[in-house]
């Protein structure tokens, strides 16, 4: 049995990816599937599972309680080449999978735009990526996995099998147990290339009309926002479609794995108003013609922020909040509008604001975020009080929107908004381990 | 294709060197003594390119089983080229300070157990005049030092033992390595607060995996520590008695 107690004292090296915020923790390594949760029955404390720490706020978070570290539960378990239903263990990360199942053929089915995240914290969070209007999100194509309780019970979870759980465990924050293994059913492709397609849009008006036509055209597709932009301009920025190739193209090599890294903190943050209007304007620019197609590799094309390490590092110390909304289609364009208006006018910029339509495919999971309308997703430097106010000020906007805010991007949302954009929060109370809970739960639930 | 029987298969170093093998396609034949953790292992093998993973339940004390067991890895894997020897564990050396009897038992399962395979292994290996026999010992047998010197004084024994080894099964073309890790973050190593110097499981699986191929006779990994280990070792011992270490 895993060793507990005294042993894993509250520390502070377990981080979200946003840094902010701060919370102390004891990790406690979880070695193998076929053990008990490591829960002394006197300890009152609560528990929550931690993956690879990659949401960005405080749902992976759980200040003064333990995070069960799920990262050694990296087996792979079984591969039907047939059905290309991969069992794997929670821990096993999407990189993982990819380096073994790509050189076989097979490749995700849906993938956020970081490849370091761990099976398990994809589903909890039920992530979602450039194939949304296609494809929905990974629990689509999750069949199965295991619970395992910290009353040692194990559920056997499907669409068949205790079907409450797993509506209740995809998307559902890892507070209703922890995931020990699952089912994925990655999808065969011709080869590891990306056909892309970059097209220069003028303002907001044509990313709509841009992604209306273009849907349908591309399995994947995405769009980056020049948040300085104002005006008749309010909105540019370059779109990307993408699919996979048919054909093997011989010019385009692998990279070569890691090549950056930022080693250290930086004093402050180096994004600020001026690194950020250069960066902005130079991103728009850097494409002189309006259309343009390119082959490429698929991790530039999936994960261009995996080439450089720990570059969440560049937002400094007190670190960055990240804010991801969607808004349902007939009220998407005022409200984007709206919420990249009152941005522009408090100064406040985004690095890397992301706009892309969701479809309609509905998801298994009751807690889930995505649903059909226009996703913006924006990161700004953690600059105290000013950032959280412009943050609830966009709230009100999505609020209004009838939208809701994705949780595995959220640091500060208020009960009230989480309660408005979640209204099903209460059915998830059945299900949910009286011995797990999070920072961002008890944010959101309790008064 | 190296048909590679690995006694101590659950541990950590052990699992990432496997993973290395089994991307290999190499047949692998596992032993250790948790079913569960046998059975996880062998899935994640098969999953990752093995051609034939296979397991046998058996705690390392049970010396009488040790030829049945190597004899029923050869026969399952059609021969054996190759050995590891990984299974290992950490003396409470206060306890071991308090209680000989703790102290032998330790001394059974880190030194005379592999004492036992290995001189089964040996024989095999010998007559057969081929074959790779790598085995986890410490830089901890380098020297003895207050903090832990049952576990050295085990890797230490165990350290010489293959070294006799070596010299005798030259002459048959049999390859004895020894393994010596510095700080691995291993299940072992959990509750120690890890600094600097500590190496992931998979840094050291790469030094082995390269190391055997290249046929080394001592391994140390990460590189560094042949250096730290040089220079502890010359420290005389009328300084070395009087530090803390
Ligand atoms: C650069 C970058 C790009 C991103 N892009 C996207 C994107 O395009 N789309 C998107 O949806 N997200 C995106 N994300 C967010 C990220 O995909 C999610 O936050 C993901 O859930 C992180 O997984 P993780 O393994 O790091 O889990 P963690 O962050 O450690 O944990 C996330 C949640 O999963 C739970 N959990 C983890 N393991 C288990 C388990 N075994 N059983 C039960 N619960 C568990 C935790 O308790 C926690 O609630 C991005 C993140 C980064 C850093
Ligand atoms: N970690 C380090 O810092 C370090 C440094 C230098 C050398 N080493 C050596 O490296 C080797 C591997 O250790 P590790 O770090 O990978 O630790 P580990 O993961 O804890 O592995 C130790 C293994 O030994 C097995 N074992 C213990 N007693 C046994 C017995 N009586 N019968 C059968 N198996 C038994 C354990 O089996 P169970 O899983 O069933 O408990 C476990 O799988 C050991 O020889 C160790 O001494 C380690």
């Amino acid at each position: 049995m895993p060793k507990t107690s005294t042993a894993f004292p509250l520390g502070d090296n377990h981080r979200s990816w946003g840094r902010y915020p701060k919370t102390r923790q004891q990790g406690i390594p979880i070695r193998w599937g076929h053990h008990r949760l490591p829960l002394e029955p006197e300890d009152d404390r609560r528990a929550l599972p931690f993956g690879a720490g990659r949401s960005y706020g405080d749902s992976c978070l759980n200040d003064g309680g333990i995070l069960l570290e799920t990262r050694h539960l990296d087996r792979f378990v079984d591969f039907d080449e047939h059905t290309g239903v991969l069992r794997c263990e929670a821990g096993v990360l999407l990189s993982d999978i990819l380096d073994l199942f790509v050189p076989r053929g097979w490749f995700l089915p849906v993938t956020p735009g970081t490849r370091f995240v761990t099976v398990g914290g994809a589903i909890a969070n039920d992530v979602h990526g450039k194939n949304h209007h296609r494809a929905g999100t990974f629990g689509c194509h999750v069949p199965r996995f295991e619970l395992l309780r910290s009353d040692g019970s194990r559920l056997l979870c499907s669409s068949q099998e205790n079907p409450g759980w797993y509506n209740a465990t995809i998307g559902g924050l890892g507070l209703t147990g922890l995931i020990t293994w699952a089912e994925l059913r990655l999808k065969p492709i011709p080869g590891p290339w990306i056909h892309q397609e970059t097209i220069r849009y003028d303002n907001l008006q044509d990313f709509f009309s841009l992604s209306a036509d273009s849907d349908t055209a591309f399995e994947y597709t995405v769009a980056w926002v020049d948040c300085q932009a104002r005006g008749s301009s309010l909105g540019r920025g370059l779109f990307m479609g993408g699919n996979s190739c048919d054909e093997q193209h011989p010019a385009v090599e692998r990279p070569s794995g890691l090549k950056l890294s930022v080693p250290l903190d930086p004093p402050i943050s180096l994004i600020n108003r001026f690194t950020l209007k250069a960066f902005n304007t130079a991103y728009y620019h850097r494409q002189r013609s309006p259309r343009r197609t390119t082959r490429v590799y698929y991790e530039p094309f999936f994960y261009p922020l995996d080439s450089i390490s720990n570059w969440n590092r560049i937002y400094g110390p007190r670190g960055f909040l990240q804010y991801q909304c969607v808004i349902p289609q007939s009220n998407g364009p005022g409200a984007i509008k709206e919420m990249l208006k009152r941005i522009s006018a408090r100064g406040a910029g985004s690095f890397l604001a992301v706009l892309k339509m969701f479809g309609a495919k509905p998801s298994p999971g009751l807690l889930s975020f995505p649903r059909p309308g226009v996703t913006l997703a924006l990161d700004f430097p953690n600059q105290g009080e000013k950032t959280l106010q412009l943050l609830d000020y966009l709230d009100e906007v999505v609020v209004a929107g009838a939208g809701a805010v994705y949780p595995a991007k959220d640091a500060r949302m208020s009960r009230k908004s989480f309660q408005h954009y979640y209204p099903q929060h209460e059915k998830m109370q059945k299900y949910l381990d009286p011995r797990f809970s999070s920072s961002f739960w008890r944010r959101v639930t309790q008064p | 294709m190296n048909k590679t029987l690995i006694i101590g298969a659950t541990s950590a170093i052990a699992i990432a060197t496997a993973r290395l093998w089994a991307s290999d396609g190499d047949p692998l034949y596992l032993v250790a003594r948790d079913v569960g953790k046998l059975e996880a292992t062998a899935n994640d093998l098969k999953t990752r390119g093995s051609s034939q993973v296979e397991f046998q339940v058996m705690d390392v004390l049970e010396h009488s089983r040790h030829l049945a067991v190597i004899e029923e890895a050869t026969a399952r894997l059609g021969g054996l080229d190759r050995v590891l020897i990984a299974h290992g564990t950490l003396p409470d050396q206060a306890a071991c300070q308090a209680d000989i009897e703790l102290s032998r038992r330790e001394l059974e399962i880190n030194c005379l157990s592999t004492f036992s395979l290995l001189t089964h292994l040996a024989n095999l290996f010998e007559s057969k005049g081929s074959g790779t026999i790598a085995v986890l010992s410490s830089v901890a047998g380098d020297r003895g030092r207050q903090s832990n010197y049952l576990y050295g004084t085990a890797k230490g024994a165990l350290s010489l033992f293959l070294q006799g080894l070596r010299n005798r099964l030259y002459p048959s073309q049999v390859n004895v390595i020894t393994i010596k890790p510095g700080f691995v973050d291993t299940p072992m190593t959990d509750t120690f607060p890890k600094g600097l110097l500590w190496a992931q499981p998979e840094r050291v699986a790469a030094d082995i995996y390269k190391g055997i191929n290249k046929g080394r006779d001592i391994i140390y990994t990460p590189f560094f520590w042949r250096y730290l280990m040089w220079v502890i070792k010359a420290i005389p011992e009328p300084l070395f008695k009087r530090l803390s270490l």
